[in-house]
Protein backbone atom coordinates (compact mmCIF):
# COMPACT_ATOMS: atom_id res chain seq x y z
CA UNK A 1 0.00 0.00 0.00
CA UNK A 2 2.83 2.38 0.78
CA UNK A 3 4.28 1.89 -2.69
CA UNK A 4 0.95 2.55 -4.31
CA UNK A 5 0.64 5.87 -2.51
CA UNK A 6 4.15 6.82 -3.52
CA UNK A 7 3.42 5.96 -7.15
CA UNK A 8 0.36 8.16 -7.15
CA UNK A 9 2.26 11.05 -5.65
CA UNK A 10 4.99 10.54 -8.23
CA UNK A 11 2.44 10.72 -11.03
CA UNK A 12 0.90 13.88 -9.67
CA UNK A 13 4.29 15.57 -9.55
CA UNK A 14 4.93 14.38 -13.10
CA UNK A 15 1.67 15.91 -14.30
CA UNK A 16 2.62 19.28 -12.80
CA UNK A 17 6.12 19.01 -14.27
CA UNK A 18 4.75 18.27 -17.76
CA UNK A 19 2.25 21.11 -17.66
CA UNK A 20 4.92 23.53 -16.48
CA UNK A 21 7.18 22.48 -19.36
CA UNK A 22 4.46 22.88 -21.96
CA UNK A 23 3.39 26.31 -20.72
CA UNK A 24 7.00 27.49 -20.69
CA UNK A 25 7.76 26.05 -24.15
CA UNK A 26 4.61 27.39 -25.79
CA UNK A 27 5.17 30.86 -24.34
CA UNK A 28 8.65 30.95 -25.85
CA UNK A 29 7.37 29.61 -29.20
CA UNK A 30 4.54 32.17 -29.20
CA UNK A 31 7.00 35.01 -28.61
CA UNK A 32 9.27 33.64 -31.33
CA UNK A 33 6.37 33.28 -33.76
CA UNK A 34 5.35 36.91 -33.18
CA UNK A 35 8.88 38.10 -34.01
CA UNK A 36 8.97 35.71 -36.95
CA UNK A 37 5.83 37.20 -38.46
CA UNK A 38 7.14 40.70 -37.89
CA UNK A 39 10.25 39.86 -39.91
CA UNK A 40 8.70 37.70 -42.60
CA UNK A 41 5.09 38.91 -42.83
CA UNK A 42 5.23 39.97 -46.45
CA UNK A 43 7.66 37.39 -47.68
CA UNK A 44 6.53 34.71 -50.08
CA UNK A 45 6.94 31.24 -48.67
CA UNK A 46 7.29 27.91 -50.35
CA UNK A 47 7.44 24.78 -48.23
CA UNK A 48 6.79 22.62 -51.29
CA UNK A 49 10.44 21.75 -51.62
CA UNK A 50 12.45 20.39 -48.75
CA UNK A 51 15.64 22.23 -47.79
CA UNK A 52 17.32 20.80 -44.74
CA UNK A 53 18.82 23.50 -42.56
CA UNK A 54 19.19 21.89 -39.20
CA UNK A 55 19.53 24.58 -36.57
CA UNK A 56 20.20 22.22 -33.75
CA UNK A 57 22.38 21.14 -30.89
CA UNK A 58 25.27 20.53 -33.26
CA UNK A 59 25.33 24.15 -34.24
CA UNK A 60 25.20 25.38 -30.69
CA UNK A 61 27.30 28.46 -31.47
CA UNK A 62 24.97 29.48 -34.29
CA UNK A 63 21.93 28.96 -32.10
CA UNK A 64 23.34 31.04 -29.22
CA UNK A 65 24.40 33.80 -31.62
CA UNK A 66 20.85 33.81 -33.01
CA UNK A 67 19.37 34.14 -29.54
CA UNK A 68 21.71 37.00 -28.67
CA UNK A 69 20.69 38.87 -31.80
CA UNK A 70 17.05 38.11 -31.02
CA UNK A 71 16.55 36.12 -34.22
CA UNK A 72 13.00 34.80 -34.37
CA UNK A 73 13.76 31.31 -35.66
CA UNK A 74 16.38 30.82 -32.93
CA UNK A 75 13.78 31.75 -30.28
CA UNK A 76 11.26 29.28 -31.76
CA UNK A 77 14.00 26.67 -31.81
CA UNK A 78 14.65 27.21 -28.10
CA UNK A 79 10.94 26.79 -27.40
CA UNK A 80 10.91 23.52 -29.36
CA UNK A 81 13.98 22.28 -27.47
CA UNK A 82 12.22 23.12 -24.18
CA UNK A 83 9.21 21.16 -25.36
CA UNK A 84 11.31 18.11 -26.27
CA UNK A 85 13.05 18.39 -22.90
CA UNK A 86 9.71 18.16 -21.06
CA UNK A 87 9.04 14.41 -21.46
CA UNK A 88 12.75 13.77 -21.00
CA UNK A 89 12.56 15.59 -17.66
CA UNK A 90 9.68 13.32 -16.72
CA UNK A 91 11.85 10.25 -17.29
CA UNK A 92 14.71 11.80 -15.26
CA UNK A 93 12.20 12.44 -12.50
CA UNK A 94 11.07 8.80 -12.66
CA UNK A 95 14.66 7.58 -12.29
CA UNK A 96 15.08 9.64 -9.12
CA UNK A 97 11.65 8.75 -7.72
CA UNK A 98 12.08 5.00 -8.27
CA UNK A 99 15.57 5.20 -6.76
CA UNK A 100 14.08 6.87 -3.69
CA UNK A 101 11.45 4.12 -3.50
CA UNK A 102 14.41 1.70 -3.58
CA UNK A 103 12.82 -0.07 -6.53
CA UNK A 104 15.89 -1.36 -8.36
CA UNK A 105 13.99 -2.96 -11.24
CA UNK A 106 12.12 0.21 -12.16
CA UNK A 107 15.12 2.45 -11.61
CA UNK A 108 16.92 0.28 -14.18
CA UNK A 109 13.96 0.36 -16.60
CA UNK A 110 13.74 4.17 -16.34
CA UNK A 111 17.49 4.50 -16.87
CA UNK A 112 17.08 2.36 -20.00
CA UNK A 113 14.39 4.66 -21.41
CA UNK A 114 16.52 7.69 -20.55
CA UNK A 115 19.52 6.13 -22.31
CA UNK A 116 17.52 5.70 -25.54
CA UNK A 117 16.30 9.30 -25.33
CA UNK A 118 19.77 10.71 -24.69
CA UNK A 119 21.23 8.59 -27.49
CA UNK A 120 18.71 9.86 -30.03
CA UNK A 121 18.99 13.48 -28.90
CA UNK A 122 22.77 13.58 -28.93
CA UNK A 123 23.92 11.03 -31.49
CA UNK A 124 21.01 10.11 -33.72
CA UNK A 125 21.19 11.27 -37.31
CA UNK B 1 3.62 34.41 -44.97
CA UNK B 2 1.14 36.04 -42.61
CA UNK B 3 -1.81 34.46 -44.41
CA UNK B 4 -0.08 31.08 -44.57
CA UNK B 5 0.74 31.16 -40.84
CA UNK B 6 -2.79 32.17 -39.84
CA UNK B 7 -4.41 29.51 -42.05
CA UNK B 8 -2.07 26.80 -40.76
CA UNK B 9 -2.82 27.95 -37.20
CA UNK B 10 -6.58 27.80 -37.82
CA UNK B 11 -6.35 24.37 -39.46
CA UNK B 12 -4.24 23.02 -36.60
CA UNK B 13 -6.68 24.48 -34.07
CA UNK B 14 -9.54 22.60 -35.73
CA UNK B 15 -7.48 19.39 -35.89
CA UNK B 16 -6.58 19.64 -32.19
CA UNK B 17 -10.17 20.41 -31.20
CA UNK B 18 -11.64 17.49 -33.17
CA UNK B 19 -8.86 15.19 -32.05
CA UNK B 20 -9.54 15.90 -28.38
CA UNK B 21 -13.33 15.70 -28.74
CA UNK B 22 -13.31 12.39 -30.56
CA UNK B 23 -10.36 10.87 -28.72
CA UNK B 24 -8.71 10.03 -32.02
CA UNK B 25 -5.90 12.57 -31.65
CA UNK B 26 -5.20 15.55 -33.89
CA UNK B 27 -1.93 14.23 -35.28
CA UNK B 28 -3.47 11.87 -37.80
CA UNK B 29 -5.20 14.64 -39.76
CA UNK B 30 -2.40 17.19 -39.46
CA UNK B 31 -0.01 15.66 -41.96
CA UNK B 32 -2.67 15.20 -44.68
CA UNK B 33 -3.93 18.72 -43.96
CA UNK B 34 -0.47 20.24 -44.36
CA UNK B 35 0.49 18.21 -47.43
CA UNK B 36 -2.80 18.04 -49.35
CA UNK B 37 -4.21 21.49 -48.52
CA UNK B 38 -1.16 23.66 -47.85
CA UNK B 39 1.25 21.78 -50.16
CA UNK B 40 3.92 21.55 -47.50
CA UNK B 41 6.62 18.92 -48.10
CA UNK B 42 5.72 15.77 -46.19
CA UNK B 43 8.98 15.90 -44.18
CA UNK B 44 8.17 19.37 -42.78
CA UNK B 45 4.62 18.17 -42.12
CA UNK B 46 5.81 15.10 -40.20
CA UNK B 47 8.26 17.22 -38.18
CA UNK B 48 5.62 19.78 -37.21
CA UNK B 49 3.12 17.04 -36.37
CA UNK B 50 5.59 15.27 -34.08
CA UNK B 51 6.19 18.51 -32.13
CA UNK B 52 2.45 19.04 -31.70
CA UNK B 53 2.11 15.46 -30.45
CA UNK B 54 4.61 16.14 -27.65
CA UNK B 55 2.76 19.34 -26.75
CA UNK B 56 -0.71 17.80 -26.50
CA UNK B 57 0.50 14.71 -24.67
CA UNK B 58 2.31 16.74 -22.03
CA UNK B 59 -0.42 19.37 -21.83
CA UNK B 60 -3.13 16.80 -21.14
CA UNK B 61 -1.06 14.85 -18.61
CA UNK B 62 -1.97 16.91 -15.54
CA UNK B 63 -5.69 16.39 -16.16
CA UNK B 64 -5.26 12.64 -16.66
CA UNK B 65 -3.17 12.24 -13.51
CA UNK B 66 -5.89 13.77 -11.38
CA UNK B 67 -8.29 10.97 -12.37
CA UNK B 68 -5.85 8.41 -10.96
CA UNK B 69 -6.14 5.79 -13.70
CA UNK B 70 -2.71 5.92 -15.33
CA UNK B 71 0.04 3.53 -14.28
CA UNK B 72 3.56 4.92 -14.23
CA UNK B 73 5.02 1.39 -14.10
CA UNK B 74 3.18 0.02 -17.13
CA UNK B 75 4.02 3.25 -18.96
CA UNK B 76 7.72 3.21 -18.14
CA UNK B 77 8.10 -0.51 -18.89
CA UNK B 78 6.45 -0.22 -22.30
CA UNK B 79 8.31 3.00 -23.10
CA UNK B 80 11.45 0.87 -23.42
CA UNK B 81 9.78 -0.70 -26.47
CA UNK B 82 8.20 2.46 -27.90
CA UNK B 83 11.35 4.61 -27.66
CA UNK B 84 13.50 1.94 -29.33
CA UNK B 85 10.83 1.63 -32.02
CA UNK B 86 10.73 5.42 -32.43
CA UNK B 87 14.48 5.57 -33.02
CA UNK B 88 14.16 2.87 -35.68
CA UNK B 89 11.18 4.67 -37.24
CA UNK B 90 13.05 7.98 -37.41
CA UNK B 91 16.01 6.21 -39.08
CA UNK B 92 13.65 4.59 -41.60
CA UNK B 93 11.93 7.93 -42.33
CA UNK B 94 15.10 9.12 -44.06
CA UNK B 95 15.49 5.93 -46.10
CA UNK B 96 11.90 5.57 -47.30
CA UNK B 97 11.00 7.72 -50.36
CA UNK B 98 8.39 10.41 -49.62
CA UNK B 99 5.87 8.81 -52.01
CA UNK B 100 6.01 5.59 -50.04
CA UNK B 101 5.66 7.59 -46.79
CA UNK B 102 2.45 9.10 -48.14
CA UNK B 103 1.08 5.67 -49.05
CA UNK B 104 1.96 4.17 -45.64
CA UNK B 105 0.36 7.20 -44.00
CA UNK B 106 -2.80 6.69 -46.04
CA UNK B 107 -2.97 3.03 -45.03
CA UNK B 108 -2.62 3.98 -41.34
CA UNK B 109 -5.43 6.55 -41.72
CA UNK B 110 -7.78 4.01 -43.28
CA UNK B 111 -6.90 1.48 -40.59
CA UNK B 112 -7.60 3.95 -37.77
CA UNK B 113 -10.91 4.88 -39.38
CA UNK B 114 -11.78 1.21 -39.39
CA UNK B 115 -10.73 0.83 -35.75
CA UNK B 116 -12.82 3.81 -34.74
CA UNK B 117 -15.79 2.34 -36.59
CA UNK B 118 -15.45 -0.98 -34.81
CA UNK B 119 -14.69 0.33 -31.32
CA UNK B 120 -18.38 1.06 -30.67
CA UNK B 121 -19.10 -2.63 -30.10
CA UNK B 122 -16.17 -4.15 -28.30
CA UNK B 123 -16.04 -6.62 -25.49
CA UNK B 124 -13.39 -6.62 -22.86
CA UNK B 125 -11.83 -9.69 -21.31
CA UNK B 126 -10.09 -9.59 -17.95
CA UNK B 127 -6.65 -11.11 -17.50
CA UNK B 128 -6.42 -14.45 -15.76
CA UNK B 129 -5.88 -14.09 -12.05
CA UNK B 130 -2.80 -16.27 -11.75
CA UNK B 131 -0.31 -14.42 -13.86
CA UNK B 132 3.24 -14.72 -12.61
CA UNK B 133 5.22 -12.35 -14.84
CA UNK B 134 2.70 -9.58 -14.23
CA UNK B 135 3.58 -9.70 -10.53
CA UNK B 136 7.29 -10.21 -11.10
CA UNK B 137 7.46 -7.03 -13.18
CA UNK B 138 5.16 -5.28 -10.69
CA UNK B 139 2.81 -4.32 -13.51
CA UNK B 140 -0.39 -5.27 -11.73
CA UNK B 141 -2.19 -2.40 -10.09
CA UNK B 142 -5.53 -0.96 -9.18
CA UNK B 143 -7.70 1.96 -10.19
CA UNK B 144 -10.57 3.85 -8.54
CA UNK B 145 -13.93 2.20 -9.23
CA UNK B 146 -17.29 3.99 -9.53
CA UNK B 147 -18.12 3.74 -5.83
CA UNK B 148 -14.72 4.71 -4.49
CA UNK B 149 -13.18 1.26 -3.90
CA UNK B 150 -10.00 0.19 -5.66
CA UNK B 151 -10.38 -2.34 -8.48
CA UNK B 152 -7.39 -4.66 -8.89
CA UNK B 153 -6.12 -5.70 -12.30
CA UNK B 154 -3.33 -7.82 -13.75
CA UNK B 155 -1.48 -7.65 -17.02
CA UNK B 156 -1.57 -10.46 -19.55
CA UNK B 157 0.50 -11.50 -22.60
CA UNK B 158 3.41 -9.17 -21.82
CA UNK B 159 5.81 -10.26 -24.63
CA UNK B 160 3.15 -9.80 -27.33
CA UNK B 161 2.16 -6.41 -25.93
CA UNK B 162 5.80 -5.36 -25.75
CA UNK B 163 6.34 -6.35 -29.39
CA UNK B 164 3.29 -4.41 -30.53
CA UNK B 165 4.50 -1.37 -28.59
CA UNK B 166 7.76 -1.54 -30.52
CA UNK B 167 5.69 -1.43 -33.70
CA UNK B 168 3.67 1.52 -32.40
CA UNK B 169 6.93 3.36 -31.66
CA UNK B 170 8.27 2.65 -35.16
CA UNK B 171 5.09 3.99 -36.73
CA UNK B 172 5.30 7.09 -34.54
CA UNK B 173 8.91 7.78 -35.53
CA UNK B 174 8.25 7.07 -39.20
CA UNK B 175 5.14 9.22 -39.61
CA UNK B 176 5.37 11.80 -36.82
CA UNK B 177 2.12 10.69 -35.20
CA UNK B 178 1.35 9.71 -31.61
CA UNK B 179 0.02 6.29 -32.68
CA UNK B 180 -2.15 6.35 -29.56
CA UNK B 181 -4.70 4.05 -31.17
CA UNK B 182 -2.13 1.28 -31.62
CA UNK B 183 -0.86 1.76 -28.07
CA UNK B 184 -4.35 1.50 -26.62
CA UNK B 185 -5.00 -1.54 -28.80
CA UNK B 186 -1.85 -3.24 -27.46
CA UNK B 187 -2.72 -2.52 -23.82
CA UNK B 188 -6.46 -3.00 -23.94
CA UNK B 189 -6.88 -5.89 -26.37
CA UNK B 190 -3.61 -7.80 -26.06
CA UNK B 191 -2.46 -7.19 -22.50
CA UNK B 192 -6.03 -6.93 -21.20
CA UNK B 193 -5.40 -3.81 -19.18
CA UNK B 194 -8.62 -1.95 -18.28
CA UNK B 195 -9.61 0.56 -20.97
CA UNK B 196 -9.38 3.70 -18.80
CA UNK B 197 -5.92 2.68 -17.59
CA UNK B 198 -4.86 1.99 -21.19
CA UNK B 199 -5.95 5.34 -22.61
CA UNK B 200 -4.50 7.49 -19.83
CA UNK B 201 -1.22 5.57 -19.70
CA UNK B 202 -0.98 5.75 -23.49
CA UNK B 203 -1.20 9.55 -23.31
CA UNK B 204 1.89 9.66 -21.09
CA UNK B 205 3.78 7.29 -23.35
CA UNK B 206 3.05 9.30 -26.51
CA UNK B 207 5.15 12.27 -25.36
CA UNK B 208 8.19 10.19 -24.39
CA UNK B 209 7.95 8.15 -27.61
CA UNK B 210 7.77 11.29 -29.74
CA UNK B 211 10.71 12.85 -27.87
CA UNK B 212 12.81 9.82 -28.86
CA UNK B 213 12.46 10.63 -32.57
CA UNK B 214 12.32 14.44 -32.21
CA UNK B 215 16.09 14.76 -31.74
CA UNK B 216 16.70 12.86 -34.97
CA UNK B 217 14.11 14.95 -36.85
CA UNK B 218 15.65 18.15 -35.53
CA UNK B 219 19.09 17.14 -36.73
CA UNK B 220 17.78 16.35 -40.19
CA UNK B 221 16.02 19.70 -40.50
CA UNK B 222 12.49 18.24 -40.56
CA UNK B 223 11.35 20.73 -37.94
CA UNK B 224 11.07 24.12 -39.63
CA UNK B 225 10.23 26.98 -37.24
CA UNK B 226 7.88 28.62 -39.76
CA UNK B 227 5.70 25.50 -39.99
CA UNK B 228 6.19 23.97 -36.54
CA UNK B 229 5.33 27.10 -34.51
CA UNK B 230 1.77 27.71 -35.82
CA UNK B 231 1.04 23.97 -35.87
CA UNK B 232 2.21 23.39 -32.30
CA UNK B 233 0.33 26.41 -30.88
CA UNK B 234 -2.81 25.67 -32.91
CA UNK B 235 -3.07 22.00 -31.96
CA UNK B 236 -2.29 22.74 -28.30
CA UNK B 237 -4.98 25.43 -27.96
CA UNK B 238 -7.42 23.27 -29.90
CA UNK B 239 -6.80 20.26 -27.69
CA UNK B 240 -7.08 22.26 -24.45
CA UNK B 241 -10.36 23.82 -25.62
CA UNK B 242 -11.63 20.43 -26.76
CA UNK B 243 -10.91 18.86 -23.39
CA UNK B 244 -12.82 21.68 -21.66
CA UNK B 245 -16.01 21.39 -23.73
CA UNK B 246 -15.88 17.61 -23.92
CA UNK B 247 -18.85 17.13 -21.57
CA UNK B 248 -21.14 19.37 -23.58
CA UNK B 249 -20.40 18.28 -27.14
CA UNK B 250 -22.33 15.69 -29.14
CA UNK B 251 -19.39 13.35 -29.45
CA UNK B 252 -21.15 10.47 -31.26
CA UNK B 253 -22.05 12.55 -34.31
CA UNK B 254 -18.65 14.26 -34.34
CA UNK B 255 -16.93 10.91 -34.16
CA UNK B 256 -18.79 9.55 -37.15
CA UNK B 257 -17.99 12.67 -39.17
CA UNK B 258 -14.33 12.63 -38.12
CA UNK B 259 -14.01 8.93 -38.93
CA UNK B 260 -15.33 9.66 -42.42
CA UNK B 261 -12.88 12.58 -42.82
CA UNK B 262 -9.98 10.32 -41.82
CA UNK B 263 -11.10 7.70 -44.35
CA UNK B 264 -11.28 10.25 -47.18
CA UNK B 265 -7.88 11.74 -46.25
CA UNK B 266 -6.41 8.23 -46.20
CA UNK B 267 -7.58 7.54 -49.75
CA UNK B 268 -6.32 10.98 -50.89
CA UNK B 269 -2.90 10.32 -49.37
CA UNK B 270 -2.59 6.97 -51.12
CA UNK B 271 -3.74 8.34 -54.49
CA UNK B 272 -1.44 11.36 -54.32
CA UNK B 273 1.46 9.26 -53.10
CA UNK B 274 0.93 6.78 -55.90
CA UNK B 275 0.82 9.51 -58.52
CA UNK B 276 3.85 11.21 -56.97
CA UNK B 277 2.05 14.50 -56.41
CA UNK B 278 3.27 15.01 -52.85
Amino acid sequence: MRFLLDDKRMEQAMGVLLRFGVVMASTVVLAGAAFYLQDHAHQFVDYRSFVAHPLSLERRAELFAGIRRGKADAIIEVGILLLIATPVARVVFAVVAFALERDRLYTAISVGVLAVLVYSLLFGT
Amino acid sequence: MLVFTLLVFAGSLAAGLLGALTGLGGGVVLVPLLTLVFHVDIRYAIGASLISVIATSSGAAAAYVREGYSSVRIGMFLEVATTLGAVLGAFLAAKVPTRALAIIFGAVLIYSAWLSWRSCRSTHAEAEIDNLSSDKLKLSGSYPGPDGQQIEYKVDRIPQGFAMMFGAGTLSGLLGIGSGAVKVLAMDRIMRIPFKVSTTTSNFMIGVTAAASAGIYLRRGYIDPGVAAPVMLGVLFGAVTGAKILGRARVAVLRTVFTFVILVLGVEMIVNGWLGRL
